[in-house]
């Protein structure tokens, strides 16, 4: 029975990969040129990688924008030729992948550091471009989910070509936003860095909006954009302070500048507020759970798995390599408002029905402790203990790149899902483990990375984080010390929760019985390149959660750029242990974990796994005796996410009401009975309306100055006039 | 040498879990004026499960069927890590203490994913209240085992209580605390009253055993004797880290013969104390156990704080 099942899965599998091979391989045969000129591509990038050495990295990289940029225009043509869309656009985008990765991969192997000024922009400051580590590790981040998008995509966007919508506009907004992305990693001066900022909010808020004929989604991308734009206003006055105390808008200049802690502060909340709004942190998330499910389910992918890397790649540059020294009061800050994210974050997530919206809440967890990360590090190095801070920032750019490859490995797992049994409401699936089975297995390695189990990648970038705040004795102060603990426990508490919320979410979706007619008759029909896209995540999630070691040792490359200090024991054991602090402190050697596992698993299997003398017998499940069981007495999402609304009630704005009818004057035969659930983020009512009510009354009264009447205006400018007059004297 | 005596003890740990198990319901029995079964029974009852036909309910999928084995696989795993006789384990270099919590969780993943295979409103209702009286659980646990790992600079779980082994005899109140925290997480994540009663006939009450209805024969032997490797192993680590003394810190003949007494009269003495907590309790109703582990959590942060503030520096 279990060897059936199992083969039958291996056995799809197997067919897919073959069909796969067999079409390229067709394809190959059919045009003799493609192959020549891969081997001549080949060929040639090798031979320039050989003689440019690090130095390769920028022009990598430049190309990679370049092809982001050609898909997008080439894409502007398929509204007449959609094909141009599936075919030409997303190739552009692989290549663009290929290429960043390998840009990206060079820098961040070679620890390059090159810098370019390109003779456009303002008459007084070209646009200054420069790669290191972090720009590299960040590029790579962008390429590898840029990779999947683009073998997962073609057959996804097939949707979209019977529909009202242009595919001009999403072929173009998708180049935009992704070249954006790769430019804000380039830039290397405040003006170009804003330019590249802009470009990236801007193309996807069209993305976001792309279905606009729903005034929810319109919603979702005004509030995105308005979000956006004020997040932006603040990065560009962090820049300011920075440029004020320095002489130039380049990066270079700005390192030089010398500030008193005081301004350090300023520019270091204001920066905090302009990316955490553009990462979704608690409280300036709100934007992140509406707009994410709008978006086409790959560009979803690309905006939670990579867009909000792009804001912590700003804060990490801002914090670590601008501002220079870090005092320990921004450590709290960072630290407190990482672990509200991840506890808050997957609160609000058990919570939701949307699968899509659901996904959203829980990127707002992996920032949160993404930032956790970050937040120690920033406490060990303002506490003199570089190396211990290394830890610290290493944990967060691990889980950054691990939170990228599964939590775009779910949101495309989300697209294929949606896009088959046309449901987008949890509670309405059901039973899909038997209609898409090798999706099931990679929306399943997904949800345990996700849930920080082990062997998988996630687990690891939760250990190094655990392990970086288990350095707590190390800090002088005793205040600090009992702080960093608490966080630690809610990083724990958001880790239990997130497993509580997977199980929810593969339960109801995969498992059980359909719980809808379309959940019922969902298309077997999966495709080799959606599931080829996926593949390669699910393929990374578990590369990553065995073989941590050399990530870790590249990435420790990277912190000794950027803030000269690395781990001294990492590779003391060998490639295949990971022991950040020293080895008797802690090791961890996932692959021994992992072959243990499949060791025990194999012998239990083998000894008590019964023979074919006693085999198995299908019966019906237990009914209690009732008889006939139907997927309305099946668990639903709400119903297994109810202990938690019950217990943790303080977080959320609930409201829930039970309509009975009757037949009867008393109300006591029922005949129907409608319950009514909705569960609302608490900081809309806290955070937010306030923040609107102020904002209005604030308004109002401002706006008595406008009389209407050109006396009193001209008035107005005679009295500035005088007052500045004043000033300058 | 140390790898092989490694693997006998993890042999030991996994043969004699079902022997602990039967140890408790004996004392249960006594502790209830009822005749007890022989302390063999819990190996007669896998034995004949093992060898009973498997049922396996309409519509399962491979989760169902793989699921009992990824949970006993994880279970012996997780045996392996943790010192029972002896300390300077090898396999503990491989898988720490954050990594012994991490099977735990993948165990219970796994568990709570078959409960909702089949599609029956008990599987799931056991699903959803395991999994919620575990996400509450496991912090308390990566709490009390964090007092553990900070006060003795390690994270491995063999090298920690070797460390505390070799100390002088303190009481250190952050471990009294962490170690009261513990204990209620053991109570809690074994299925034990106030809890969870696995004894129980109505399905409506039931945590750990309405996830597992629907599993028979092999199958189920599996589940349970996974159950009694954790049973087993959440008593021995209170026995060991708070109670270190005896373990064998050499793998001498001698050193061994101790370890092996010694471990023996500390989980007599740990038993006799859960189950006469048993005896005098009542099971809360399932909204009470949040109070139960908020409280064991509040414990462990205790036992925390208590250290990074009075005992360090």
């Amino acid at each position: 029975m279990i060897r059936n099942l199992v083969a039958t899965t291996i056995r799809q599998t197997r067919l897919k990969a073959r069909q796969g091979l067999s079409f390229a391989s067709g394809e190959l045969k059919s045009h003799p040129q493609v192959l020549i000129a891969l081997t001549a591509g080949l060929v040639l990038v090798s031979a320039y990688w050989g003689i440019e050495g690090k130095d390769a990295a920028l022009p990598f990289s430049l190309l990679a924008v370049a092809f982001s940029l050609a898909s997008g225009f080439l894409g502007l043509g398929a509204d007449r030729h959609p094909r141009l869309l599936r075919h030409a656009s997303f190739l552009l985008l692989g290549l663009s992948g290929i290429a960043g990765l390998l840009g990206g991969g060079t820098a961040l192997i070679g620890r390059a550091a090159v810098d370019l000024s390109l003779p456009l922009g303002l008459p007084w400051l070209d646009w200054n471009l420069h790669i290191d580590a972090l720009s590299g590790f960040f590029l790579c981040v962008i390429s590898v989910v840029l990779l999947a998008v683009s073998v997962f995509g073609p057959h996804y966007v097939r949707e979209y070509e019977h529909g009202t919508h242009p595919l001009s506009l999403l072929a173009l907004a998708t180049g935009l936003f992704i070249a954006g992305m790769q430019l804000v990693l380039l830039a290397a001066d405040a003006f170009f860095f804003m330019i590249a900022w802009e470009l990236m909010s801007v193309a996807s808020y069209f993305l976001v909006a792309y279905t606009h004929e729903h005034a929810a989604n319109r919603h979702a991308a005004f509030i995105y954009l308005l979000m956006a734009e004020i997040g932006a206003l603040f990065i560009i006055l962090a820049y300011g302070v920075l440029v004020g105390f320095g002489d130039g808008f380049t990066f270079a200049a700005m390192k030089q500048a010398t500030l008193t802690p005081l301004w350090a502060s300023v520019a270091f909340v204001l920066a905090l507020i302009g990316f955490g709004m553009k990462a979704g942190i608690v409280p300036l998330h709100a934007w992140l759970p509406e707009a994410h499910p709008v978006a086409p389910s790959h560009i979803s992918a690309l905006m939670s798995g990579v867009m909000l890397k792009i804001a912590v790649y700003g804060f990490i540059r801002f914090t670590f390599d601008l501002l220079g020294d870090l005092l320990w009061q921004w450590g709290v800050v960072v630290l407190v408002l990482g672990a509200a994210s991840a506890v808050l974050g997957v609160l609000y997530a058990l919570m939701q029905h949307n699968l899509k919206r659901l996904l959203a809440y829980h990127s707002v967890e992996n920032i949160g402790i993404i930032f956790m990360g970050l937040g120690l590090a920033i406490l060990f190095y303002s506490d003199g203990h570089p190396t211990l801070g290394a830890i610290g920032l290493i944990a967060a750019l691990c889980h950054t790149l691990n939170h990228a490859i599964f939590k775009s490995l779910l949101f495309l797992g989300a697209g294929v899902i949606l896009q088959r049994s046309h449901e987008s409401d949890i509670e309405r699936m059901g039973g899909l483990i038997h209609r898409m089975p090798v999706t099931a297995v990679l929306f399943l390695i997904g949800c345990i990375s996700i849930s920080a189990l082990p062997p998988f990648n996630g687990f690891v970038s939760e250990w190094l984080t655990y392990q970086a705040a288990l350095q707590v004795s190390a800090l002088d102060s005793g205040v600090l010390r009992s702080f960093v603990p608490v966080t630690a426990a809610m990083l724990a508490l958001s880790g239990g929760l997130a497993a509580a919320c997977f199980v929810k979410v593969f339960g109801v979706v995969f498992l059980g019985k359909p719980r809808s007619h379309h959940a019922q008759h969902t298309r077997r029909l999966e495709s080799s390149a959606a599931i080829a896209g996926m593949g390669w995540l699910a393929g990374l999630c578990l590369l990553l959660g065995v073989l941590p070691t050399p990530l870790v040792r590249l990435l420790e490359g990277l912190t000794v750029q950027l803030t000269g200090s690395g781990l001294p024991e990492t590779a003391s054991r060998g490639w295949m242990w990971l022991a950040p602090v020293s080895a008797d402190t802690a090791s961890y050697a996932a692959l021994g974990v992992m072959l243990a596992m499949g060791l025990a698993w194999m012998l239990s299997y083998e000894w008590l796994h019964p023979g074919h003398e006693h085999p198995e017998r299908e019966a019906y499940p237990w009914d209690c005796g009732f008889g006939a069981l139907t997927p309305r007495m099946e668990y639903t999402a709400s119903a297994f996410a109810m202990p938690f609304r019950r217990i943790f009630a303080d977080s959320f704005v609930v409201h829930e009401e039970i309509e009975k009818q009757s037949a009867d004057a008393d109300g006591l035969k029922v005949t129907g009975i409608r319950y009514r659930l909705h569960v609302s983020d608490l900081l809309w009512r806290w955070f937010y309306e306030p923040v609107e009510r102020w904002l209005r009354w604030s308004v109002r009264h401002i706006g008595r100055l406008q009389t209407g009447n050109i006396r009193v205006y001209l008035g107005y400018s005679f009295f500035t006039l005088i007052f500045l007059l004043w000033v300058i004297s | 040498m140390a790898w092989l005596l490694n693997l006998l003890q993890v042999i030991l740990f996994v043969a004699t879990a079902p022997l602990l198990a039967g140890w408790i319901k004996k004392l249960k029995c006594w502790s209830q004026n009822r005749m007890a079964p022989s302390v063999l029974q819990p190996y007669r009852d896998l034995f004949k499960l093992i060898r009973k036909e498997t049922v396996v309910a309409e519509g399962a999928s491979w989760i169902f069927h793989m699921a009992p084995y990824i949970i006993f696989s994880v279970a012996v795993l997780a045996a392996a890590i943790v010192p029972l006789v002896a300390v300077q384990l090898p396999t503990a270099r491989l898988a720490d203490v954050i990594v012994l919590v991490g099977f735990f969780a993948l165990a219970r993943f796994f568990q709570a994913l078959a409960g909702l295979d089949i599609g029956t409103a008990f599987g799931g209702m056991g699903s959803s209240r395991e999994m919620t009286v575990a996400s509450l659980a496991e912090p308390a646990m990566l709490m009390a085992v964090f007092t553990l790992a900070v006060s003795m600079s390690t994270t491995n779980l063999s090298a920690a209580i070797a460390t505390l082994l070799h100390e002088p005899l303190t009481i250190r109140p952050s471990f009294v605390f962490a170690g009261l925290g513990l204990a209620l997480v053991a109570v809690a994540e074994t299925g034990c009253i106030p809890v969870d009663n696995p004894a129980t006939h109505l399905e409506l009450t039931m945590i750990h055993e309405a996830m597992i209805l629907e599993y028979s024969g092999h199958h189920l032997a599996l589940i349970e004797w996974a159950a009694q490797i954790r049973m087993m192993i959440y008593a021995v680590l209170l026995a060991n880290i708070f109670m270190p003394w005896g373990l064998a810190d050499n793998f001498g003949l001698a050193a061994l013969g101790w370890g092996m007494i010694a471990i023996l009269v500390k989980l007599v003495g740990i038993t006799v104390v859960l189950v006469l907590a048993e005896a005098v309790l009542a099971k809360m109703r399932l909204f009470r156990a949040q109070h139960f582990l908020g409280f064991a959590y509040l414990l462990a942060l205790l036992g925390m704080l208590t250290h990074v503030i009075l005992e360090v520096g």
